[in-house]
């Protein structure tokens, strides 16, 4: 970081459409590394700045997936390996007896799998990052919204992006330290 | 609301108070923000010592009734041979019952675009958690040796031995601890972003650095918001099963045994609309006084309580019908005991439980949920759903003690009377319900306030404004 002491430029607005159109006229002017901020999800935001996708869906289908194979597998292994016993003849593996506690697991599974995922491609916890610097950035999860171009896009200069991002009609663009 | 949506019974210009929505005219997001935030961050109330205060009370006698429990064994409460489950079982039944309404709301109605849900579902998702840690207490003080309860997990013991998987009372174990947990993590996700407002709100340090602990450094990102809004999707999409699954399996801890009055193939659903019933009952219960302490009129509509009310009465005619239904078998199925069954509930030693129940879970629910005014009345309102709460209680109390204290053979036969232990524990559960939903609405939002401020912009959106202006 020592390259950029600045960790990117952002502009506030006071209503979600400007934010909307200021993150779609950044991304056609070439900017990249972009991040938007808001105090509920906006709709279309995420792709607007360049994030179309979400990797929570697989990573709940894994989740999911090793609760019911594992799920199963608890229970086949004591009754039909580990420790079958023999009870009028009956069949060691009667699966259908063995659904509930698999489906219970599935649900368990991929609902933790849900939780850590969103921890992690969200990157939390974290507890300190630089959009925090700006003092008004408190109002990002109350009334305001926010958009950042970071240093690191190429594209980047400090007074050229400040400049470029007033002509979004921002209420204030700040300068973000590190 | 979506064009695409069938027109609803609230859109009907006749049922429709003029000027009524999902939240009040002239909100911005700043002012929900504030609004809903205000009790949390601003001094503590006297009312609100007041009922803590009482709820402690309550949670005082759960934990005397507990020591005594505990130091002397469950011979303390009044089950005996033939009713070995008796006042622990039916509070537990009718606890998780309660948590229902608050997942329902929370993930069925999310998957369905319902927009009234936003306002109710945080406090309704917490219900749902304290009502479940009450239900998971009974099954655990009910055991005759509540220190051995590990043994109900599966773990490769020196004993050499695995708990019965073929047994819908380990399902329960499974059921009742993923929904817990699933129902946790649901309301945490739900929670981090009001989390942050309340951190980026808070004016003094330690709530600053509490809020922003939990927070784990929200920013309201669009990435963290795509993120956010697809495990909550996910979330609710897999609480939906879940929901129905957990009250089936409670139900098999019933249906699968001999007993008259248990071995029914109606008990599933019969349960899931019971718990539904009682959880909306509990719901509206707790959704009345809070809107009026804390001043949440403008986003708990009488609009909300309205359709609270007319989920009310649709479960209490699923069960309303289960009963006929359960009373029909037992004449159909031509058995000599389940017909003594059904005649020795209506006029048997424990008839009057039985009447009582009919009358508050149908007869009085029934007669007066169909009237806009009842349903609208704050007051109206929640008589009824505390009449329904405690039907539903007699009725889990009727499936269990009345099935159980008339065996196979006359020699067998028996009563249940309840001991002081029994109702200690019984309103002490309560005590621990409301210590813990005070501490809730003290600490944390009631409401969703980034769902809020989404209903406002949608809402503004309808209307063709662009934006709500600022406060």
């Amino acid at each position: 970081m020592a390259k950029h002491p600045v960790y990117g430029v952002m502009a506030e607005f006071d209503n979600s459409k400007d934010l909307l159109d200021a993150a779609h006229g950044t991304r056609d002017a070439g900017y990249r590394d972009v991040d938007a901020f808001s105090p509920f999800p906006v709709e279309g935001l995420s792709e607007a700045v360049g994030y179309p996708h979400s990797r929570i869906p697989v990573i709940v289908f894994i989740g999911g997936l090793i609760g019911c194979c594992g799920g199963f597998f608890l229970q086949y292994y004591p009754n039909v390996m580990g420790y079958a016993l023999d009870i009028g003849g009956k069949p060691f593996d009667s699966w259908p007896a063995f659904i509930p506690i698999t489906f219970e697991l599935t649900i368990l599974c991929a609902a933790i799998a849900c939780f850590f995922g969103l921890f992690i491609v969200n990157r939390m916890p974290m507890p300190y990052h630089p959009v925090f610097n700006v003092p008004r950035f408190s109002q990002a999860s109350q009334d305001r919204f926010f958009l950042c171009i970071r240093s690191r896009d190429p594209r980047f200069n400090v007074e050229e992006t400040a400049r470029f991002l007033r002509d979004f009609n921002p209420t204030e663009v700040n300068i973000v330290p590190v | 609301m979506d064009p695409r949506d069938p027109v609803t019974e609230e859109e009907k210009p006749a049922f429709v108070e003029p000027g009524s929505a999902w939240i009040a005219p002239g909100h911005s997001y700043a002012s929900v923000t504030r609004q809903i935030s205000a009790p949390v961050l601003g001094k503590t109330s006297k009312g609100w010592m007041i009922g803590f205060a009482i709820a402690i009370i309550l949670f005082l006698m759960l934990n005397y009734g507990l020591t005594y429990l505990f130091a002397v064994g469950v011979g303390e409460f009044g089950i005996n041979i033939p009713v070995a489950w008796a006042f622990a079982i039916t509070s537990f039944v009718w606890w998780i019952g309660i948590g229902h309404a608050g997942t329902l709301i929370s993930a069925f109605l999310l998957l369905m675009h319902q927009k009234w849900r936003t306002s109710v579902n945080r406090f309704a998702e917490a219900m749902t958690i304290f009502a479940v840690m009450c239900a998971g207490m009974f099954p655990f003080v009910h055991m005759g040796r509540p220190w051995l309860f590990y043994w109900l997990f599966p773990y490769p013991d020196t004993m050499g031995v695995w708990p019965q998987f073929r047994s819908p009372l380990v399902w329960d174990v499974f059921a009742v601890s993923t929904y817990f947990t699933v129902s946790l993590l649901f309301w945490y996700v739900g929670l981090i972003p009001d989390l942050a407002t309340l951190r980026d709100k808070a004016k003094s340090k330690a709530p600053k650095w509490i809020y922003g602990f939990f927070s784990a450094g929200w920013r309201g990102s669009a990435k963290h918001w795509k993120n956010h809004e697809w495990a909550s999707l996910l979330l609710a999409g897999i609480a939906t099963p879940l929901v129905v699954s957990v009250h089936t399996v409670v139900s098999f801890d019933f249906t699968i045994a001999i007993v008259p009055g248990w071995h029914s193939t109606i008990f599933p659903p019969y349960f899931v609309a019971g718990a539904i019933y009682s959880g909306f009952a509990m719901v509206i219960m707790l959704a009345i006084p809070l809107r009026k302490w804390y001043h949440l009129e403008d986003f708990i509509t009488i609009r909300h309580l309205n359709n609270c009310g007319k989920l009310l009465l649709a479960t209490g005619m699923i069960v309303a019908y289960s009963y006929v239904m359960e009373t029909f078998f037992a004449f159909y199925s031509a058995d000599k005991f389940e017909r003594y069954m059904m005649m020795n509930r209506m006029f048997g030693p424990y008839k009057i439980v039985y009447w009582i129940l009919i009358a508050c879970n149908i007869a009085i629910p029934m007669s007066f949920l169909w009237s806009y005014k009842v349903r609208t009345n704050t007051v109206s309102l929640f008589l009824v759903a505390t009449v329904a709460q405690i039907g539903m209680w007699l009725e889990r109390f009727i499936i269990i003690v009345e099935s159980l204290h008339r065996d196979f053979l006359p020699s067998s036969w028996g009563m249940f009377y309840p001991t002081p232990t029994d109702w200690e524990i019984l309103f002490g559960s309560l005590g621990l319900f409301f210590v813990l939903f005070y501490l809730f609405a003290r600490f944390l939002p009631s409401i969703s306030i980034f769902e809020m401020r989404h209903l406002v912009h949608t809402t503004a959106e309808e209307a063709g404004v662009i934006e709500a202006a600022a406060e």
